[in-house]
């Protein structure tokens, strides 16, 4: 069980701890995210990055960051897992990459940046991952419709009379 | 004139004229599914695999951010659909982690049955197109005449055979019959014998063995450094099993063993999975043996439940509960939280990351695919192999394009 106190004394930031369900998670503040996902992993046995996600605000009442990036974390050996979460702000959407620590992150960082346009510094390959590369918009953004904008704009519409 | 030994070994030369470069796929019979690999090659030897997906990319997240609860199974059916049913029960865990809804002890059962039976469908096609890609047809085959019983199955319960959509908030579509139970205890009955037939066939194999053993090791911390889970963990030493470590469902009632091995090549893959096939089988016959009776649905007064269907024709009470259930206005209420629940797919770790807010849909419905994560590790499985290991090696991680690329 990773002591909260601990990460406060050591980064004296703002780490708030919350319970749901068996989730437990903590608030860390951008700028020092890396440093505790590095003190997690090195000092308190979280070897493994279970997923990195992203989840964007905008429409969710009483938000007050844009974007969240959400660590999963689990101690292989003890079992036991922690959720870290990080707010990130647009204009400049931008996080420490931590694939330093995890390998693993590669394509899960690149999913990110792909969804959501939020850029990893110091990721080796940061390419967009399932979207095709001349695509200019970031899909899982709230501000993006359902059915795309202009990707189908080229299509001819067949109507049932004309076929 | 005496002859001088030639220097064979690949010189780091800057324009290296010896290296050619292959595409493979995104549309190649030994990928199954579209997927596409740029291979950097000397000789046969692969120095440099590069993986582009995204082919079969469909928005599924996006998708489930417009869908309720129940609307979106049809489209979690649609990632991994090899097993699509173990797709609806791990969405399905998550929401109702989300709602705080406890199931019936039939419904846990029944899920638990489904969920095995499940697995073993993954790892019959999962086995059987891994050998048939290394020259092994008959294995394949037998495996497959064995799927076609799980269909069987599936369909009796579900009324589809592939995409089954199945499962409900707090229950499934409808509760299973007795001639059901029947048709399990006899597939429990009859698959040993073409087990041990496959088994016969493949493990011993000398060409089989020599095509997969040693080929595409994955190191004990190399599987956590690239957060594998699943089968391809566990040959690689992982003794992790969300069914015994984080017991969901009725697996906590259950005697099931979590297979291991310290092999971490093809090989090792292999066998894991053949040796879950009948870890599988001793749950599936368990918990039929021993399902308990009563309601498979949670009570209707949870309101999140939709109510049986000769209750929404026949009774006024059960028309208004439906439509409570049904209509985009009304709902239950839903806690604005997240949530991260995972179960133990046939690939590894299925988990969702749901964000909840206060509607019937999910404000964010993250999946945890294990096949995205698997495959990001194929580069460095296959670097300094041949390249007829290609299919092997994807074979043995089974990855799974739909899933892939959500």
């Amino acid at each position: 069980m990773p002591d909260i106190s601990v990460l406060k004394a050591a980064f004296s930031a703002e780490i708030a701890e919350s319970t749901f369900r068996d989730n437990r998670r903590i608030d860390v503040p951008s700028a020092v995210v890396f440093d505790v996902l590095s003190s997690l992993k090195n000092d308190h046995g979280f070897n493994t990055l279970i997923d990195l996600t992203a989840v964007d605000w905008l429409e969710y009442e009483g938000a007050v960051d844009r974007f969240s990036v959400i660590y999963l974390l689990l101690n292989m050996d003890s079992g036991e897992r922690l959720i870290v979460r990080t707010p990130v702000n647009l204009p400049n959407p931008q996080l420490q990459s931590v694939y330093a620590l995890w390998r693993g992150a590669d394509w899960m960082e690149r999913e990110v940046f792909d969804m959501f346009g939020i850029v990893f510094n110091g990721h080796p390959d940061l390419r967009r991952i399932l979207m095709p590369e001349e695509f200019d918009a970031f899909p899982l953004r709230k501000d993006y419709p359902l059915k795309g904008r202009g990707e189908r704009h080229n299509f001819p519409v067949i109507t049932r009379s004309g076929s | 004139m005496p002859l001088t030994p030639v220097d064979t070994t690949p010189t780091e030369s800057p324009d290296r004229e010896y290296v050619w470069t292959l595409n493979f796929g995104p549309q190649h019979p030994a990928t199954h599914t579209t997927l596409r690999l740029v291979l950097t090659l000397d000789g046969e030897k692969v120095l440099n695999a590069v993986p582009y997906i995204g082919y079969l990319h469909s928005g599924f997240e996006k998708l489930g951010e417009h869908l309720d609860f129940n609307q979106y199974v049809t489209i979690v059916d649609r990632m991994n659909y090899l097993s699509p049913l173990a797709n609806e029960i791990a969405w399905h865990h998550a929401v109702e982690k989300l709602l705080g809804i406890e199931l019936t002890p039939r419904c846990r059962y029944l899920r638990t049955i489904l969920a095995e039976l499940m697995r073993m469908h993954d790892h019959l096609l999962n086995l059987g197109t891994t050998a048939l890609d290394l020259g092994g047809f008959t294995a394949f085959l037998y495996f497959f005449q064995q799927r076609e019983h799980i269909y069987d199955i599936v369909e009796l319960a579900s009324g589809q055979r592939f995409h089954t959509s199945y499962t409900r908030v707090g229950g499934v579509l409808f509760d299973v019959n007795m001639d059901w139970i029947h048709r399990v205890r006899k597939f429990v009955r009859e698959f040993p014998k073409v087990y041990h037939e496959v088994d016969r066939l493949l493990t011993k194999n000398r060409i089989f063995v020599d095509r997969t053993r040693g080929i595409g090791y994955l190191s004990r911390e190399d599987a956590i450094n690239f957060s594998a889970a699943g089968p391809v963990a566990r040959a690689s030493g992982i003794e992790r099993d969300l069914r015994r470590d984080e017991p969901y469902l009725a697996y906590a009632d259950l005697d099931f063993d979590v297979v291991c091995s310290r092999g971490g090549d093809c090989y090792a893959r292999y066998l894991v999975r053949m040796q879950e096939l009948l870890e599988s089988l001793k749950i599936i016959e368990q918990a039929v043996e021993n399902i308990p009776g009563g309601s498979v649905n949670i009570g209707v007064e949870s309101d999140m439940v939709l109510p049986a269907k000769p209750a929404v024709y026949r009774s006024i009470e059960g028309l208004i509960q439906h439509f409570e259930v049904i209509m985009p206005n009304r709902g239950y209420t839903v806690p604005r939280e997240q949530v991260y629940a995972a179960t133990e797919s046939p690939n590894g770790e299925l988990g969702f990351y749901i964000v909840g807010n206060a509607e019937t849909r999910a404000y964010r419905a993250r999946t945890r695919p294990p096949s995205f994560i698997h495959f990001s590790m194929f580069p460095h499985l296959i670097r300094n192999h041949q390249l007829s290991d290609v299919v092997a090696v994807l074979g043995s991680i089974n990855i799974i394009a739909a899933e892939l690329d959500r």
